[in-house]
């Protein structure tokens, strides 16, 4: 089917400012978007930069605004929202190049509400007992990947660049709610800070922007549950 | 620009990562990736890494390493399979203790469920040896591990493409990088440099791989003279999305999904009686080509179905989500209702560079090391996989050799010093960049790579012959030259995809030619090497590994023995 691929193009060592570029060619209905930008990069410009890898929605990398809103450019099909497509870049970072992100200061959020287990305890010569139920409680979030859709779909994001944001509190609630983890009072401690959950407006632009089907605005408001728990 | 680290490793996936886990804290050791590390290619490795922990019934590590050795066709180093699996057991406590979010059993274990060519008894049936977590348990080994690393202070160059290892006077004293985001040369001087970046399944039309597996510094050291071994036996795995390539784990058959022809036959049940669909890969997709050559593909296609519709649909959404919702989203198929179309897809490269157990790179037939330079994980070849790699067994392979190489190196950190660099370290990977930036090429890199990958799928795949074999080394020869005559577009710095994937189609089509040559060397068939001409397993002349080194005018092929300790060879049923 012929489509209409719009790119938001930025190459720092010419443009002053990202302009829109227009491509028009043929592709298989069941193709994916990134197969598309493939096209571009390979058979028309060879200057497009975008990022990709697995090509099957695990990686993460490619996280773009797709007709306007945050999705994986490899789990869209272009049967899906052709014939024009208009690709631009995920909001609230600096754009490098083209579809490039400077992502530092997203990774900079998550590394602030310690992503990781935290249990000081001696192990066991074996696995530590959790119940099938424990397991339950967090699995939701384990599947986050990091792509960043959803932070950058957030207009509190948007318009306050300290607020922690959704992927930061997802990866904080994977922990919280883990029942081997010692580290949910520290944790907390900065999730309930002015930059924290509470600037969350619960307007689930993060839910509906997840690659990975994770309901983020109900683990944000778990979270907030939970330091009303632990404080009172 | 030159970056000075006692230890430097490449590559930020599970062998990376763990190895710099051992190192964390104790030395100062940096990861240079080409990816962050979240997006390494780990993180899509579905069904389970294999252990005996005998949660959910016996089994012991012995029946895992005899399962290992007849999965990789008797051609596995049975030293290196004994440290694999009598280690699973304790690294799989280590990732649970570190947080990984395992399944569990209902009294609190970590859950195990069946895999391919995984047995009990030294073959008489099946056995739940896979520990998983639903089916994205390779994104949690990344995670948990990346998230250690952060708790670490681990140093990370993130977006750094390595394009040169750096071997002088028979020692490796760091690497030459490019910053992706600038497009400046870096050299990273280091006293010990361990390579784990993954596989090259790129050479090939339809692939599991992602696209940034191009088999970079396997290439790299193999043009600065290391041998790589056994690099004619690369895996086809039975499931992969029709024309996507799209993995689906062989953990949807360890949960009962069966294959069926286009007669609606359950094909495997005649060619492997007990073991069924849980068959080794190897021998499920050369079965799959088999029905499909004689017309008992899916409406005389070339596919065949996986069908999990008689499964419990609450089994698939909470063991397969992943793979269901790729279905979903690629096929438009709801796989609780529908068989999945299914082909081979490449899978895993079983060779590498040679490495002995402690993850040493080894460099002739003596297993001599190199010093400074360690490789784990699927770039290596220890060789725990031998012709044919058992599922499960590759987050086995890089959590077990990514530890004991980390722990080499710290040991090893005691003697080794920085050893000089040459005097313009930066020199070859200057003029490689230059020659493609400033050139005036006219030949198209994307023509290159759609022929390299046609010709390595249809001639070098699952099913091979010597006139097939010789038709690709002559394509792919004539496509390196073509190669140094690539027209780039972009002769920009910063972010300079193109100029990124010019360098690593190189590396692919150098990787290409050594799996044809050694493919046309040995004349049998053995695990995913299977000769059409030579259809049957030769131990007599073929029982050793293979190693082939560059050398002016051409590849120069040695060999060296298997090391035999506990199983003698034997026919191999299942």
């Amino acid at each position: 089917m012929k489509i209409t691929l719009r790119i938001k193009r930025y190459n720092p060592e010419v443009d002053k400012r990202p302009h829109w570029e227009q491509y028009e060619f043929d592709m298989d209905p069941t193709d994916r978007v990134l197969d598309a930008l493939q096209y571009v990069q390979w058979k028309i410009d060879g200057t497009l930069a975008f990022r990709r890898s697995c090509a099957h929605g695990i990686c993460g990398s490619d996280a773009m605004r797709i007709n306007g809103v945050n999705r994986l450019a490899c789990k869209v099909l272009v049967q899906d929202v052709a014939p024009r497509i208009s690709v631009e870049p995920i909001r609230g970072f600096k754009v490098l190049k083209d579809l490039i992100v400077d992502i530092e200061p997203f990774l900079e959020k998550y590394r602030q509400v310690l992503p990781y287990l935290i249990n000081d305890e001696p192990p066991p010569e074996k696995e530590r007992l959790q119940s099938p139920e424990e397991r339950e409680r967090f699995d939701d979030t384990t599947k986050c990947i990091l792509c960043g859709a959803c932070t950058t779909a957030c207009p509190v994001f948007w318009y306050n660049s300290e607020y922690l944001g959704p992927a930061a509190i997802v990866a904080a609630h994977r922990f919280v709610f883990d029942s081997r983890d010692r580290g949910a009072e520290e944790r907390l401690a900065i999730l309930a800070q002015k930059s924290g959950v509470w600037r969350c407006r619960t307007i689930f632009n993060c839910t509906e922007a997840c690659p990975r089907g994770i309901d983020v605005t109900k683990a944000i408001e778990e979270i907030k549950r939970q330091i009303i728990l632990e404080r009172f | 620009m030159v970056h000075r680290h006692d230890a430097v490793i490449v590559g930020a996936g599970g062998a990376g990562l763990m190895a710099a886990l051992q190192l964390a804290g104790k030395v100062d050791v940096a990861v240079v990736s080409k990816l962050y590390p979240m997006r390494s290619h780990t993180g899509t490795a579905q069904g389970g890494i294999g252990a005996a922990l005998g949660n959910t019934e016996p089994d012991s590590w012995e029946w895992h390493m005899f399962d290992t050795i007849k999965g990789g066709d008797y051609l596995v180093d049975q030293d290196a399979a004994e440290v694999l699996c009598a280690d699973a057991v304790e690294v799989v406590y280590f990732l649970e203790h570190m947080g990984l979010p395992f399944n569990r059993t209902p009294d609190g274990k970590i859950d195990q469920r069946r895999f391919g060519g995984h047995t009990r008894e030294f073959g008489q049936g099946p056995v739940r040896r896979s520990c998983y977590a639903a089916d994205r348990t390779g994104h949690m080994i990344l995670q948990t591990e990346f998230q250690q690393c952060i708790r670490r202070g681990v140093k990370f160059y993130n977006e750094f493409h390595v394009v040169d290892i750096l071997i002088e006077n028979g020692r490796c004293c760091g690497v030459v990088a490019i910053e992706l985001a600038t497009g400046e040369l870096h050299t990273f001087h280091a006293k010990a440099v361990m390579l784990a970046t993954g596989g090259f399944g790129r050479m090939y039309q339809v692939t599991s791989n992602a696209h940034t597996l191009t088999g970079d510094c396997v290439a790299q050291v193999f043009r600065r003279g290391v041998p790589l071994e056994d690099m004619e036996f690369f895996q086809f795995h039975p499931t992969g999305i029709y024309k996507k390539g799209i993995l689906i784990t062989e953990g949807a058959r360890g949960e009962g999904g069966v294959l069926v022809n286009g007669l609606g036959e359950r094909f495997m049940e005649k060619y492997a009686p007990t073991m069924k669909d849980l068959a080794p890969r190897d021998m499920i997709s050369q079965v799959i080509y088999k029905e499909i050559r004689e017309g008992r593909g899916v409406e005389g296609k070339d596919y065949v179905y996986l069908d999990l519709t008689h499964l419990d649909p609450q089994v698939i959404e909470r063991k397969l989500p992943d793979i269901a919702d790729f279905v979903r989203t690629y096929l438009g198929i709801d796989p609780t209702q529908k068989p999945i179309p299914v082909q081979p897809t490449a899978h895993y490269a079983m060779g590498g560079i040679p490495t002995d157990i402690q993850a040493r790179v080894v460099i002739d037939e003596h297993n001599t090391p190199l010093p400074g330079l360690y490789a784990a994980g699927e770039c290596a070849c220890v060789s725990v996989h031998g012709a044919n790699r058992l599922g499960t067994n590759s987050l086995v392979d890089i959590i077990v050799f990514g530890r004991r190489g980390g722990r080499q190196m710290l040991k090893d950190l005691q003697e080794l010093d920085f050893a000089p660099l040459p005097n313009e370290p930066e020199a070859r990977a200057r003029e490689e960049i230059e020659h493609f930036r400033s050139g005036s090429g006219t030949e198209s890199a994307h023509a290159i790579r759609e022929r390299m990958q046609s010709v390595m799928m249809e001639k070098c795949g699952v099913l091979r012959s010597a006139e097939g074999l010789q038709e690709a080394l002559h394509t792919i020869q004539e496509l390196q030259s073509c190669h140094r005559n690539i027209k780039l577009t972009d002769r920009g710095k910063q972010f300079n995809m193109e100029l990124l994937e010019v360098l690593e189609l190189g590396y692919l089509l150098d990787l290409a030619e050594v799996t044809v040559t050694t493919a046309i060397a040995r004349q049998e068939s053995r695990g995913a090497h299977f000769r059409e001409d030579f259809p049957v397993r030769d131990d007599a002349n073929w029982l050793k590994h293979s190693l082939a080194y560059f050398a002016d005018g051409g590849i120069k092929l040695a060999s060296k023995p298997v090391r035999i300790t506990r199983f003698e060879p034997k026919e191999r049923k299942y």
